[in-house]
């Protein structure tokens, strides 16, 4: 059982605190994403659990185990870096092999072990290569078989994809998942890049500031995000600041919008609140006599896959998208109609 | 002519280093050269001729076991500046820039002493009246004080600490360039601090550091001052008796000859260590 438990975990660089009071509880075997834009902890938090930095307060426990004065080379962790560390003056197998080699494993068995590993990240054939000889996505799975050479109890990966191109960066997302659902290793990933964290995370753990903001799967986080940053972060979400007026109505400028019983409410009635709708939910009606809103068109992004329309609504833009077979007939300075989709909006605190 | 020109034309920005290569190295050492087979004059410097018999002198058991000293000497210097440098450069670059820079002044403003002030004052620190031995009297460590030079340390001592700030200037590219996930990477896979130290950084310094092995051997082997200060007679080094004989018995052909000499076995030295550490990269 490798459950990793952090509770109340702060990290202080004089009067800095780059991890402040931070509690979550990792399931043994879980893939948790930390996710959150730059300086906002994660990545000390995950030198933290490694143990390349001393805790400030707090503890941390893996296994039931007090870890917190564990030193780093004592953990028995995997971590893939971000610059990805290789080792320059070793081989493929050598880098691989490196781990087992301080262990005192014979060469002939650290040798069946880099060539069993390298078949796991599909490399095989370039053990006895010079790390200068590889591609970046090769560099990037020979990390990954060295952080799995000892069967770690914790996987860590700082940012371990953000220097690839986009398409082998979502081909690899895909198979780091693959890869941990076979080896059942507790994983911890830390990005800033939301689509990276919906895809492959079994737990998403959204920072800033220092502080968790949520804590939960990646589609809880998208429908149902605990505040105004984390609705922003998690994709891109139309925050309405108005008023609930009713059990389920809500009036935004004037203008209301009436509620389903499966919006998610974080205000009573009678309460200032924050209205989120993600794009897809919003439609543009050529006619600004329809819908709840109306406004004036901002600007039409084609994307090819799908289309995005802002409306100037007072003054904030509203953002659609929607697919190009059911673009409206509206071009720029067009006055529109917003239909607002209720059923998947959150009503925030304000 | 015309061929040349053309050719030069191409290549202007040569010209520049080639100019200052010739003026300031070529021919002064052709100068030394030609100097090296000319016959000494008693009542003048030397007359132009060629004979070898300044470089026959020089083969005799005597200079076989001064050159013999010089050599020791500088690769011990070499080796004990570059120890001490690899850690402590290492760790510089550990810090913060600020502290970096702080550092490296200081470091650096060692190198504006001259080998005569450096020789002088660790002549006083080491001596019995005035030097460190007072100090270990009063914290008990000694009886009475006692002076540690002229000796072997003590020449050692003071070549080392000629030669650091070399090593260090060599080292800090390097290691300041080096990725400080590198020795964290090694740490989570379970190597301490110290065996990431000597598994990894170390080998990827390897160029660094034999550059550095080089550059403060060359450099101390042309000492000639700290052995006279802080070394007994047996171990004055070839350059000392370059000196001695440029000098003070004006045999400037016999001078130039062992200068040449010295020059061509350590070329020689430095030739066989590059082409060692190439062959195993």
């Amino acid at each position: 059982m490798t459950q990793v438990q952090i509770e109340n975990v702060t990290k202080k660089y004089g009067n800095f605190k780059a991890v402040d009071g931070v509690t979550v509880d990792i399931p043994d075997g879980s893939f948790v994403c930390l996710l959150g834009p730059s300086g906002c902890g994660k990545t000390t938090l995950l030198r933290l659990i490694a143990g390349l930095e001393d805790l400030s307060g707090g503890s941390l426990s893996v296994g039931g185990m007090d870890y917190s004065k564990v030193p780093a080379h004592k953990r028995e962790f995997g971590m893939v870096f971000q610059s990805l560390a290789l080792f320059p003056h070793l081989t493929v197998a050598e880098n691989i092999a490196y781990p087992l080699k301080i262990r005192g494993v014979s060469a002939s068995d650290r040798r069946a072990r880099a060539l069993e590993l390298l078949d796991l990240v599909k490399l095989p054939d370039i053990a006895d290569r010079q790390i200068h000889q590889l591609s970046g996505g090769q560099r990037q799975r020979v990390a990954i078989a060295r952080g799995l050479a000892i069967d770690p109890k914790v996987f860590l990966l700082d940012e371990p994809l953000s220097a690839l191109d986009a398409n082998l960066r979502e081909h690899l997302q895909i198979e780091l998942r693959q890869l941990q659902k076979t080896l059942g290793v507790t994983t911890i990933v830390v990005t800033h890049d939301q689509r990276e964290a919906m895809s492959m995370a079994d737990t998403v753990i959204v920072m800033e500031a220092g502080k968790v903001q949520q804590v939960g799967t990646p589609v809880e986080i998208y429908r149902n995000p605990a505040n105004a940053f984390v609705a922003n972060f998690i994709g891109v979400s139309n925050l309405l600041a108005g008023r609930l007026t009713g059990p389920a109505q809500f009036t935004f400028d004037g203008k209301v919008i009436n509620l389903t019983p499966e919006d998610i409410l974080h205000v009573q009635k009678g309460q200032a609140g924050t209205l989120s709708v993600r794009p897809e939910d919003i439609v543009v009606l050529p006619d600004p006599a329809q819908g709840q809103l109306n406004g004036q068109v901002n600007f039409i992004r084609d994307l090819g896959a799908n289309v995005e329309i802002l409306v100037r609504v007072g003054d904030i833009d509203i953002i659609s998208v929607c697919a190009p077979q059911s673009r409206p007939g509206v071009k720029m300075s067009d006055r529109v109609g917003i239909q607002i989709l209720t059923g998947r909006a959150t009503v925030l605190a304000a | 002519m015309t061929t040349l020109t053309a050719r030069l034309k191409g290549h202007r920005g040569a010209a520049y280093p080639l100019v200052m290569l010739v003026v300031f190295f070529v021919v002064p050492f052709v100068i030394m050269l030609s100097v090296s087979f000319f016959s000494r004059d008693d009542g003048a410097f030397f007359q132009p001729a060629f004979e070898l018999s300044n470089y026959s002198r020089f083969i005799s058991p005597f200079f076989g076991k001064v050159l013999l000293t010089s050599l020791t000497l500088s690769a011990a210097a070499a080796i004990i500046s570059v120890s001490v440098a690899v850690p402590f450069t290492y760790f510089v670059t550990r810090m913060r820039a600020r502290w970096q820079s702080v550092m490296l002044v200081f470091l650096l403003s060692v190198l504006s002493l001259s080998e005569v002030i450096i020789g002088f004052a660790w002549s006083t620190l080491l001596s019995k009246t005035a030097g460190i031995g007072n100090l270990f009297v009063a914290i008990g460590l000694m009886e009475t004080s006692q002076s540690f030079t002229p000796s072997l340390g003590a020449l050692l001592l003071g070549l080392t600490y000629l030669g650091l700030p070399y090593a260090v200037l060599v080292l800090y590219p390097a290691l300041s360039r080096l990725d400080p996930e590198i020795p964290e990477a090694a740490r989570m896979l379970g190597a301490s601090p110290i065996r990431s130290f000597f598994n990894v950084v170390m080998p990827m310094m390897r160029n660094t550091i034999t550059g550095a092995l080089i550059l403060v051997f060359v450099f101390t082997l042309g000492a000639y001052l700290l052995p006279q200060v802080l070394g007994r007679p047996q171990h004055w080094t070839l350059s000392v008796h370059i000196t001695d004989q440029a000098i003070f018995q004006s045999n400037l052909p016999f001078a130039a000859a062992m200068a040449i000499f010295l020059m061509l076995v350590s070329l020689a030295l430095v030739g066989i260590s590059t082409l060692l550490g190439r062959a195993r990269t």
